[in-house]
């Protein structure tokens, strides 16, 4: 009989324990749920950035710079013109940018790319730092909806199927996103480009291109993560407003394998954990300090990274710069 | 009807060297063309030019009349170009599949149509009469597999024009005939090909025209007819002698190193030492022969405490050595020189001082104590570079800016420096100019009449034969055969390497 | 060739060498960096509608124009000396501690608890205890990420960035329990001991001094000493420093506790020196300051000291120049990151370039 795969466990442990909640007290059990998958999908959002970036072989540590940016141009713009969807729009312009100038610096200019990161994160804070003015508010924030029919479910219903439309733009894109990985052509020579460059480049598909395309893209993605934050979940910006998602991001990356589903999961499991936490502490269960609750996904994202660490394979020519013809 | 390829004055200059100078070259269909000439002689550089690899600085590239735009691998494959690389163009964890439909895939919408792929690649297999399995992933496949999955690669565009690197490197003798008969059949069925090799007897075996290399310029063009393989020899390396060094009878004294019951694992885990006994003597050089990919990496790694030795041991003077401590292996009497230079042999961005001293910078005279003594440093240096002749403007210049030949003679003179009773070489020449060359051949003689025990490992064979006073064959993890080299004869260690019985 | 013949030519290839070490070109990189990021930044500050020659001119000058500006803008830069240098001795190991900031409020925090502890100790045995122990809190958090980076693989990169989060958690927890100023409601500590206050000689704060002695210390160290040739063997090739027999993940683990000690005592200096107490805002963003020192003193411990003190003036006069321009005093943050952004990118590429493993850090492996 074939043995039960590791992955399968987990899942199995995952439904049962979701179902003993569930039949203890079926309506905080959906509320916890509904706010873990809130809490999970920045964080998801953000870990397909570093997926789409390295599976290309491009590591991209300006994923919080790049949402903190795009979370500050989304709410500046959509105050300044008192429109949402302008400030969404403005929000995925700037992020792409940062993408672009993560492309040049890592494909063109050659750099470190962990170096070329850094200045990402370290320009976005700066930028917003200066230009955050206090006071300013928008019109109003992407409100929540509920999907006919599917929303009456219980469970998953009010889970997944009542949220706000970027939201619901997210999980569309982490589902195509996996499906694209391994079913398309570009899924296929991004995969490649990221594992072996030069049989890329022997084969007419030009590196740099798909890794320009591929780390703009993924810049548009991470000012959609950084949008949600700012536009539908808080509606408001604060300095400092991302606190660290964009790290955490990485983590839950190598945890799911640099594969969408599998750090979507790893993402629903750290929001789960988080929201859990918030529920013991409303419901004065166990007195947390706020402090701790507060530090709870950064020493996660480190317990996650030294349990996967060497066990879990990167695509192979991660973080190095390609130079054609010197196969 | 004009060429398939025309090649006019292509001319590319890398920092410090001419690639390619001025060179022109013609293959038309069904013809194959042997491009000849040794390391380094810009062999490669041309082919990848022409493949849009690599943009040449002048000169002009014509396919069917045409010419292309430099750098522009895509359309070179569009116009029925294929390459077989030296190093294989795969990606080892997809498939064989996902290998070859890369860069054209059969869609089905905007999804890669996987039963189209599959059933493509059988009927192409079966069309060239080499079998694959489509859904074989390629880091799980034999290196003779892999090179079949590059050729289908470039089989599968009907190619016109088809580019072969080095492809025998990695084969046995069987696998180089198939080969060498695959290659003939193509030609016969209208194929253009260009063959790029180091090796004379293939040459003669399958082209119907020679193209010779040297020092990046044409040197000559023959064809097998009118020539023998002494005479390809001579346009290849410019003078009528091969390798033959001078050397005396080697003073062969007691065993210094001991390999016992040796097994170790290559990076994919897979046994590949499998079980070795070998003895060195004091005062002589024992080659070890073999087709790379036996395992004689995996064996040096080991020996010089590089590599887990899964079971076994190394001793010297019979005290056994540490395991996976490469510094402690070498304090025990051990010096190497690595295979990877650039990896394990320099630090690229230190001066050619420090790294001369990178194994003793903490010891005397280098070291007082905790403060580096910089000064004998760099007089251990200035001396060195004289003494070893490593071409260089000043001694602390980093070593990035060294030739390779150089590079490896900057490793040679600190691992000989010290004077142990053992000296493992690993490919001590590949990458290195013929001067080069010569003076670390004579190196390891000396060596030896001091007194040292010498192991050389080379992938080539001609090494192997002008400077061993006895010969290891390895085949498939193991010592197959030890012989003297007076009575080595070179097909009887090639039907070795083979793996062959007598 | 005699031997005083060979050492001359030693002597005289060294001063060769040296020269080109510093030679002007490399230099100029930073400096026009600075200069174009302030016209850049300029340019953003007339978009406000404000005027930037007199925002220029009140920031310098209330930083530069007198000894007492002077006194504060080096107060300022101590703790920015200490952080670039604590980034540097990271990088030269060929790790990126871009946790110095996490390292330093643990420092900060240790101080000011032992400078409210042990009172009644006369300042020349209270004042070294508070940095020691400011130096050992910063060390400690560094080396974790150094074990784990050195025995389980993990990027420090994210642990760092992970921990700053921790310690600042934990220092606030702490800060607002167990060690907070009694009868209080804000989250700080106690005002230290007089006796473990740093001393001021005339204008001049002498945490200065210390840390410009630790810098040439530590080049000092990096250069002729074997440890420091260790450190550099690990940052620039750990294959060949594992062949040379250099124990790596010791080396790895001692280098982030040196770099963790640094920022470590530059949050101590800082508690001592001139905040008197912890408060959590008041560190804030000097661990990032760091990296962009770091990289604009071409991470080179005493190339650090001048982009520190420019850094520290522009700090120093930030709120005069609110005062007198309008401008946000934020505008020092934003002139750092396009520093960073201008210095880095030709920095590396040379600094790097010549490295045989092609990039510093290479994926979440090893």
């Amino acid at each position: 009989m074939k043995m039960l795969s590791k992955r399968n466990g987990y899942f199995l442990v995952a439904i049962l324990a979701t179902g003993f909640f569930y039949f203890n007290g079926s309506d905080v059990t959906t509320s916890v749920y509904a706010t873990g998958t809130v809490f999970a999908l920045p964080l998801a959002l953000a870990a397909m950035v570093g997926i789409m970036c390295e599976r290309t072989g491009i590591v991209n540590i300006g994923i919080e710079g790049t949402m903190l940016l795009s979370a500050f141009v989304a709410f500046f713009v959509s105050s300044l013109t008192q429109n949402i969807i302008i400030g969404l729009i403005a929000a995925i312009f700037t992020g792409s940018m940062m993408g672009l100038i993560l492309a040049v610096m890592a494909v063109s200019w050659r750099m470190d790319q962990i170096i070329a990161g850094t200045i990402i994160n370290i320009l976005a804070t700066g930028l917003t730092s200066f230009l955050y003015v206090q006071g300013r508010t928008i019109p109003g924030v992407f409100q929540s909806f509920e999907i006919p029919i599917l929303s009456k479910i219980p469970f998953f219903g009010p889970v997944l199927f009542i949220h706000g439309a970027l939201t619901f733009a997210g999980i569309i894109i982490i589902l195509a996103l996996y499906v694209a990985i391994y079913h398309t052509t570009w899924g296929l020579r991004s995969r490649a480009v990221g594992e072996h460059p030069s049989s890329a480049d022997t084969a007419g598909v030009s590196v740099v291109r798909l890794r320009y395309i591929n780390v703009t893209i993924a810049g548009a993605i991470g000012a959609l993560a950084g949008a949600y934050l700012s536009l539908e979940l808080v509606g408001s910006f604060e300095r400092g407003f991302t606190a660290g998602k964009g790290f955490t991001a990485l983590a839950l990356m190598i945890f799911g394998r640099w594969n969408p589903l599998g750090a979507l999961a790893a993402a629903m499991f750290f929001g789960l954990a988080q929201a859990y936490a918030n529920q013991l502490m409303i419901d004065q269960i166990v007195n947390i300090p706020s402090q701790f609750t507060a530090a709870l996904p950064y020493i996660m994202t480190i317990v996650v990274l030294t349990i996967s660490a060497g066990k879990v394979r990167p695509p192979a020519a991660e973080g190095q710069p390609y130079e054609k013809g010197q196969a | 009807m004009s060429a398939l390829l025309e090649v006019t004055g292509v001319t590319k200059r890398y920092p410090g060297v001419v690639a390619n100078d001025n060179v022109s070259l013609t293959v038309n269909a069904g013809e194959v063309v042997a491009l000849l000439g040794e390391n380094g002689a810009g062999k490669s550089t041309l082919l990848k030019a022409v493949f849009g690899l690599i943009k040449p600085d002048s000169g002009e590239i014509k396919i069917g009349g045409t010419p292309i735009v430099f750098g522009d691998t895509a359309g070179v494959i569009s116009r029925g170009v294929g390459m077989v690389h030296q190093h294989f163009q795969l990606v080892p964890v997809m498939t064989v599949a996902e290998n070859i439909i890369l860069g054209d895939e059969p869609k089905r919408g905007i999804f890669i149509n996987k039963k189209a792929a599959h059933d493509e690649i059988l009927a192409l297999s079966k069309r060239y009469g080499l079998e694959v399995d489509p859904e074989a992933v390629i880091e799980d496949l034999p290196v003779g597999m892999q090179q079949r999955v590059e050729i289908l690669k470039a089989l599968r565009k009907d190619v016109k024009l088809l580019i072969l690197d080095e492809p025998t490197a990695v084969l046995t003798p069987q696998e180089i005939d198939e080969l060498l008969s695959v290659i003939r059949k193509l030609a016969d069925s209208g194929v253009g090909i260009v063959l790029i090799t180091h090796k004379l007897h293939e040459v003669m075996a399958v082209a119907d025209r020679v193209v010779v290399l040297r020092g990046g310029k044409l040197v000559g063009a023959t064809s097998p007819k009118e020539t023998d393989e002494a005479g390809l020899a001579q346009m290849m390396v410019g003078r009528s002698v091969v390798l033959q060094v001078n050397r005396t009878e080697a003073k062969r004294g007691a065993v210094v190193l001991e390999v016992k019951g040796l097994q170790v694992r290559d990076d994919r885990k897979i046994l590949s030492v499998k079980g070795v006994d070998l003895s060195l003597h004091k005062g002589e050089i024992l080659g070890v022969a073999g087709v790379e990919g036996n395992g004689q990496r995996e064996f040096v790694e080991a020996i010089c405490g590089m590599r887990h030795r899964e079971a076994g041991e190394v001793l010297i003077n019979g005290v056994a050595t540490k395991d996976m401590h490469p510094h402690a292996v070498h304090e025990a009497g051990i010096s190497h020189i690595p295979e990877d230079r650039e990896k394990h042999g320099l630090v690229s961005n230190y001066s050619i001082a420090d790294n001369l001293v990178l194994n003793q910078f903490d010891q005397t005279p280098f070291a007082k104590g905790w403060v580096r003594n910089l000064a004998e440093v760099a007089k251990n240096a200035i001396s060195t570079v004289e003494k070893f002749d490593i071409r260089t403007p000043s001694a602390f210049n980093s070593a990035s800016s060294l030739s390779g030949g150089n590079k490896q003679k900057v490793v040679v003179a600190r691992e000989l420096s010290e004077e142990l009773p053992v000296l493992v070489a690993a490919q001590p020449t590949r990458g290195v100019d013929v001067g080069s060359i010569e003076f670390i051949h004579n190196q390891l003689i000396s060596a030896r009449d001091r007194g040292a025990a010498v192991l050389l490992v080379s992938a080539e064979l001609d090494e192997i034969l002008s400077l061993s006073d006895r010969i290891a064959v390895m085949s498939d993890g193991k010592i197959v055969a030890i012989v003297e080299s007076k009575d080595a004869d070179r097909n009887y260690i090639g039907r070795l390497m083979a793996g062959l019985k007598e | 060739m005699s031997e005083t013949n060979v050492d001359k030519k030693v002597v005289k290839n060294q001063s060769e060498e040296s020269r080109k070490k510093f030679d002007v070109g490399s230099w100029l990189i930073p400096i026009v960096a600075v200069l174009v990021a302030m016209l850049l930044a300029a340019i953003l500050i007339k978009l406000q509608g404000l005027n930037p020659i007199t925002a220029y001119k009140s920031l310098f000058k209330t930083a530069f124009g007198s000894i007492e500006g002077l006194g504060v803008t080096l107060g300022k830069s101590t703790p920015l000396v200490l952080s670039g240098l604590a980034v540097a001795v990271g990088l030269r190991a060929g790790l990126f501690n871009i946790g110095a900031q996490g390292q330093l409020l643990s420092g900060a925090l240790a101080a000011a608890w032992a400078g409210v502890t042990f009172d009644g100790l006369p300042g020349y045995i209270h004042i070294p205890i508070a940095l020691v122990i400011g130096a050992f809190f910063g060390s400690v958090v560094a080396g974790i990420s150094g074990f784990l980076k050195a025995y389980r693989g993990v990027h420090e990169v994210i642990t760092t960035i992970m921990l700053n989060s921790i310690v600042m958690a934990v220092a606030d927890y702490l800060a607002s329990g167990k060690l907070r100023e009694p009868d209080q409601f804000l989250t700080r500590t106690s005002e230290i001991a007089e006796s473990a206050k740093l001393p001021i000689y005339g204008n001049l704060p002498s945490g200065f001094f210390m840390a410009v002695v630790l810098a040439i210390s530590i080049w000092w160290i990096l250069g002729r000493t074997t440890s420091g040739f260790r450190i550099e063997t690990v940052g620039r090739n750990r294959h060949a420093a594992w062949y040379a027999g250099i124990p790596v993940k010791r080396t790895v683990i001692s280098a982030m506790l040196i770099s963790g000690s640094i920022a470590g005592l530059g949050g101590a200096v800082e508690t001592l020196g001139i905040t008197y107490r912890y408060a959590p805002a008041f560190n804030l963003g000097l661990g990032f300051d760091g990296i962009t020192i770091a990289l604009l003193g071409r991470v080179h411990p005493i190339g650090i000291i001048p982009g520190a003190v420019l850094i520290g003036g522009m700090r120093a006069g930030a709120a005069n120049m609110q005062f007198d321009s309008g401008v946000a005093p934020e505008l020092v943050d934003l002139l750092m990151a396009l520093i960073l952004l201008l210095v880095t990118a030709p920095l590396i590429t040379r600094f790097f370039k010549n490295s045989s493993n092609k990039s510093m850090t290479s994926g979440w492996g090893n």
